[in-house]
């Protein structure tokens, strides 16, 4: 590890974090876009071309508003827990890769990923859960019972939807025999994509994605009508714009893990064939990969402004007693079927 | 909270595995996502109301420019709101009497229609004028030169007067 590696390793996470946060602003423009158009209503279209910078325009109001800290709330975990959601939600991307094909940097093979850590997955499950920790302090250190309330939700929610999403996982991980992200896509070439392989797997690992990154149906914590704002009703100002960010970055992590897990991450089926080079080749990786991950985006904010949210109990039902067992079950039909062949 | 769910029917295996409702339900919003919007994007798109719509009295201008307006002072008693002002003084013209002060305070007004019930010349009527901001008080006060309005462009509303009463 020299000066050269911790330049190449600075630029890519520079680019990424931009790629992100242009996204993320974007999101919240698409989401509201989206939601107006579900509703038979236009949405915002006057800041800018059709409305485009309206994100900036809320982020600018938001910075200018007074940041509240209850008098009886923790301050230091007050100001920490959204700095959690964020970091988690962020470094989560540099597993994931997004095109296959290495380009020449500085004189060295530059792969197309952050870091190609070789737990990768589970370096995804760990900062996934870890993303948890950001809600629950935040809605403890409020010192609001309806914060605390969204608070323990999502430690709850979060524990019931991981196993799931864990054992959805193994799946995916029996039949490409690798941790590695970049054997799991390179494992996916062509048509051989995870969600033809395991199509329960990919069922229950989306519906735990939905529960993991707090989206409707399984947006309890946050739960408008019952809990005002749940774990981010105490938050104003910036703080509250970070907790804001963290969930749609998540919601991006999530697509992305997602795309990269069972839709075969950069893959072109039948790109090989062509003999394109190196650059084409590249370049039509990664515009492959960000158009499922915006597909799947597109999924999330669809879902969110069609499917009503959960009661508290039926989500704790689905979680244990029904996605468990087909997670589980999931498993051992893997693991006969690869014995069989 | 009930820990038996009940249901008015007993739902079908397809029902109970919720993905293809959710999809069903998926496939609704998606058509409702491609439909034409009803926004009418305000500013830009005016909405033109129907005579029957009560905005903003007005008072009818005849075509030499005299108000029909005879000051008998009936609309300023009738206003539940106290919003209009009358002086009258005498003229000239067939009609011997016209205002000389001729007000209303369009934040008092509310739009109830009794002024144009009352009068019996028909000269004060209620315009599809709905567009009624101020950022001053005095803006709100309606001068005499302010309400006289044209008779022709109220031939709608005087034309649905006729018919309907």
């Amino acid at each position: 590890m020299d000066f050269t590696d911790i330049l190449i390793s600075l630029i890519k996470i520079v680019v990424m974090f931009g790629v992100v946060l242009l996204t993320v602003a974007e999101l919240v423009y698409t989401e509201r876009r989206i939601s107006a158009f579900i509703q038979n209503r236009l949405g915002p279209n006057r800041v800018g071309w059709k409305g485009l910078l309206q994100p900036y325009a809320d982020v600018l109001k938001l910075l200018l508003k007074e940041d509240i800290v209850p008098t009886a709330a923790n301050r230091f975990i007050h100001t920490l827990a959204p700095v959690i959601s964020i970091a988690v939600a962020f470094s989560t991307l540099a597993v994931v890769p997004i095109a296959g094909e290495t380009i020449r940097l500085f004189g060295r093979e530059v792969q197309m990923v952050i870091a190609d850590v070789n737990i990768g997955v589970l370096y995804i499950l760990a900062l996934t859960s870890m993303g948890v920790y950001g809600l629950t302090l935040s809605g403890w250190s409020s010192n609001n019972k309806y914060s605390l309330l969204g608070g323990l939700r999502s430690s709850a929610q979060m524990i019931s939807y991981e196993l799931a999403m864990g054992l959805s996982v193994i799946g995916v991980i029996m039949v490409t025999g690798s941790l590695r992200l970049t054997d799991v896509v390179a494992h996916q070439s062509g048509w051989m994509w995870n969600m033809i392989l395991q199509p329960v797997g990919f069922v229950t690992f989306v519906v735990a994605a939905f529960a993991e990154t707090n989206r409707a149906p399984f947006d309890l914590p946050e739960a408008e009508p019952e809990l005002v704002g749940g774990y981010h009703t105490e938050y104003s100002s910036f703080k509250f714009a970070l907790f804001f960010l963290a969930e749609y970055a998540n919601m991006i992590t999530a697509s992305a893990v997602i795309v990269t897990l069972y839709l075969g991450g950069w893959q072109v089926p039948y790109l090989e064939l062509l003999n394109l080079p190196v650059g084409v080749t590249i370049a039509l990786q990664i515009l492959a990969f960000m158009l499922k991950v915006a597909f799947m985006l597109f999924v999330f904010q669809w879902v969110r402004w069609s499917v009503p949210r959960f009661r508290y109990d039926q989500l704790m039902n689905l979680g244990w007693k029904v996605m468990l067992p087909i997670a589980l079950a999931n498993v051992i039909v893997t693991g006969i079927v690869m014995l069989l062949l | 909270m009930h820990t038996k769910e009940e249901h008015k029917y007993k739902l079908t295996f397809w029902e109970k595995i919720y993905i293809p409702e959710i999809l069903k339900g998926m496939r609704l919003t998606l058509e409702q996502m491609l439909k034409k919007k009803e926004t009418r994007e305000y500013p830009e798109e005016k909405w033109v109301p129907p005579p029957s719509y009560r905005g903003a009295p007005v008072l009818v201008q005849e075509e030499n420019g005299v108000e029909r307006c005879v000051a008998c002072g009936l609309c300023s008693r009738v206003c539940p709101a106290l919003a209009i002002e009358v002086q009258a003084s005498e003229t000239e013209d067939e009609k011997e009497r016209y205002p000389v002060l001729f007000e209303i305070n369009m934040l008092r007004c509310i739009f109830c229609g009794f002024c144009e019930e009352v009068c019996p010349e028909e000269a004060i009527v209620m315009s599809p004028t709905y567009e009624l901001a101020f950022t001053r008080y005095e803006d709100a006060i309606f001068d005499k030169e302010k309400l006289l309005t044209p008779v022709e462009e109220l031939r709608p509303r005087l034309e649905y007067l006729h018919a309907h009463r």
